[in-house]
């Protein structure tokens, strides 16, 4: 077993993990925006703090087999189903040991062995394409599921649209899940969308529907156990829409000015780390002290992940050759 | 051997590999129920059944992309995008999504796909139904881009792409739907292996698609010995066929029915120039159409794509002073 499957079959029915491995995430994110705030990191980054629960809610729910075809905003969700922090960080830095090599980069995450497909930089872009990994698993009469992850945004593009009312006719074992947080990049969503609950729009479709909040990952796991059901036993789609928000700016070094005064603290009183602790002391699963220590390791970890990182060799101009087509895969 | 229609060759091309293969699939628009509107898929939805024959809604983004998808898992979609304009507006999937996931994935998954297209002019469809745009996915590293010019490559190649394990664009000139040939059903033919339909001494004509027919026309009424080299492939393309001929004979000539602009065959005129200037006797040379929207009017549609009489005229005037011919809308003072 890949230290990518063993990962993700450590969420499994373990609270204590999905905290974790939110922890994880979230350092994650923040020494991310650290190094490519040092200059570390080139090109862009999107950080997705704040949305940590409904990353880990959905890989603790899907199973390995099953394929998530997620967005540039794809760091936590790509840790979630399994994806090592240093193969993450290894990409996100350009380097040989990143999950594509240093060829993708941070919106191009990719692990087959926990159904990660490559995460697409385009808004919208990774719908039809989960569409079409459900169509195969209903032709090969499988019982996984395909699930698309895509942001607010994403609902006004024409691939939303047409993917919903294809996976509709055609009864697809598909799950859409709209991580509404609140902005598609620089613009506030009821800017640019007439609705204020975007799984409305399922209904077009005659696909069932609803919102749930997307920062408590109990929420998440009951909403997405009864779409998964549905998707596996013939029911078909059903769209998500996660009320979430995003903490940081849309990429790089974007502070979210454009930001009402006063909204992100509103949201930061439910930040999905102190929701689900919350969650777990009342169950007695951990402790004040407990937690203490398991943030101390986390930092420890993610510092020891970017030492390793930072020596990790660089891609060859041989390599850059290599995987355009089958015939040029060495 | 059976004398097909070209649409009987892509129907039996399709027929075939989905009896051999039962990860191929096929959907598109109006192609199951109605077999299409070129009849390219007739037949197919009665042998193999409407899960692997499908209609899908006027949705060429969510097909495409599903294609990407189900390419993925396993299975070998076949897509009809019923004119190739349509796909201006799934190019994303096609371009941006399937020509990026080996790469993307380290090779983790491929997407063994095919995109058949109807593409091309001379049927009085009008500039927004009668463009070839291949050159639109021949600049994108990742796809393979392939053109039939007869039933016999029809079939093979069709055959061919479906087997590739990478995403291939395929293009049927859908003036040449309802014309036959023979076909061989045993004829294998490889992606990027172009065929050399006529020989000769004198002179090397590349051509690709239906340009091939008109390029077959113009020698012959020339007189020239000449080789008519098929492309059949665009992505990857022949260039051993091709420098080869050129070594013997000297001379180039590529019958492209794209604009003049930005077509693939410069890409062929670079390379032998570069490989062969020495050895060459006159400057290769490019026929196309003008860089102008397809017109719609019967004679001025003629006109517009090379065709056999010009074509003639141009082999003719280079071989007399080895000199490149003025293209007719410059030589007849209409356009520079």
């Amino acid at each position: 077993m890949n230290n990518s499957v063993e990962r993700r079959s450590a969420l499994k029915d373990n609270e204590v993990a999905w905290f974790e491995r939110m922890l994880e995430i979230r350092e994650f994110e923040k020494q991310t925006n650290l190094l490519f705030a040092s200059g570390s990191i080139r090109g862009t980054t999107h950080l997705c703090v704040g949305q940590e629960a409904l990353a880990v809610g959905i890989a603790s729910v899907l199973n390995k087999d099953d394929v998530v075809a997620a967005t540039y905003r794809g760091h936590g969700l790509a840790l979630a189903l399994g994806l090592s922090s240093h193969s993450a960080l290894a990409e996100i830095m350009g380097k040989a040991t990143g999950c594509a090599g240093g060829l993708g980069g941070s919106m191009h995450l990719c692990d087959s062995s926990v159904g990660i497909l490559p995460t697409s930089a385009i808004i919208g872009g990774g719908m039809p394409i989960a569409a079409g990994a459900a169509l195969a698993f209903q032709i090969q009469k499988k019982s996984n599921v395909a699930v698309a992850v895509f942001g607010d945004g994403a609902t006004n593009i024409g691939a939303f649209h047409e993917t919903l009312n294809l996976a509709a006719i055609w009864k697809l074992p598909v799950i859409f899940i709209c991580d509404n947080n609140v902005y598609g990049e620089y613009s506030r969503f009821n800017i640019t969308t007439p609705i204020e609950d975007l799984h409305t729009r399922a209904d077009s479709y005659d696909m069932p529907n609803l919102k749930i909040d997307g920062m408590d990952i109990y929420t998440v796991r009951t909403a997405l156990e009864a779409a998964v059901e549905r998707a596996r036993t013939g029911g078909g789609p059903t769209l998500i829409e996660a009320k979430t928000y995003r903490f940081s700016g849309h990429s790089r070094a974007d502070t979210a000015p454009y930001r009402p005064e006063g909204e992100l603290a509103e949201w930061e009183k439910r930040d999905p780390l102190k929701v689900t602790q919350e969650h777990l002391i009342a169950k007695g699963l951990l402790s004040s002290e407990k937690i203490a220590k398991m943030i101390s390791e986390t930092e420890e970890f993610i510092q020891a992940t970017i030492k390793k990182v930072l020596n990790d060799p660089e891609p060859t101009v041989k390599d850059m050759f290599k995987n355009i087509l089958a015939e040029s895969k060495n | 051997m059976p004398a097909l229609r070209f649409r009987q060759a892509i129907v039996a091309a399709l027929t075939d590999e989905m009896s051999a293969d039962p990860t191929v699939i096929t959907f598109g628009e109006d192609i199951a129920a109605a077999e299409g509107v070129f009849k390219a898929t007739e037949g197919l939805l009665a042998t193999f059944g409407p899960e692997r024959v499908r209609d899908t809604p006027i949705s060429e983004m969510a097909f495409t992309g599903a294609a990407v998808g189900a390419a993925m898992m396993g299975m070998k979609p076949v897509v009809e995008i019923m004119f190739i304009e349509f796909l201006g507006v799934a190019l994303d999937q096609l371009v941006t999504e399937a020509a990026k996931m080996r790469y993307l994935s380290q090779g983790q998954y491929s997407v063994p796909m095919v995109v058949r297209a109807s593409s091309g002019s001379g049927l009085g469809f009008g500039c927004q139904h009668s463009q070839t745009l291949e050159n639109w996915v021949a600049a994108t590293p990742g796809l393979k881009v392939v053109t039939p010019s007869d039933p016999q490559s029809a079939y093979s190649l069709l055959r061919a792409s479906i087997a590739d394990p990478d995403p291939v664009v395929f293009l049927e000139p859908r003036i040449l739907y309802a014309e036959r040939g023979e076909v061989d059903f045993n004829l294998k033919m490889k992606l990027g292996q172009a065929r050399v339909l006529t020989t000769g001494s004198d002179l090397t004509i590349v051509a690709l698609g239906n340009m091939v027919n008109v390029s077959k026309a113009a020698i012959a009424q020339s007189g020239v010995s000449a080789d008519l080299i098929d492309l059949g492939t665009i992505v990857p393309w022949d260039r051993e066929t091709v420098l080869n001929s050129v070594r013997k004979s000297k001379r180039l000539i590529v019958v492209e029915e794209a604009p003049l602009s930005g077509g693939w065959g410069s890409e062929i005129i670079a390379t032998v120039t570069r490989e062969l200037f020495s050895s060459l006797v006159s400057a290769p040379f490019r026929i196309t159409t003008p860089d102008i929207p397809v017109p719609f009017n019967g004679s001025l549609e003629a006109k517009f794509a090379p065709n056999a009489a010009d074509v003639c005229r141009q082999i003719l005037e280079s071989m007399k002073n080895n000199s490149v011919p003025d293209a007719w809308w410059v030589s007849e003072g209409v356009a520079k």
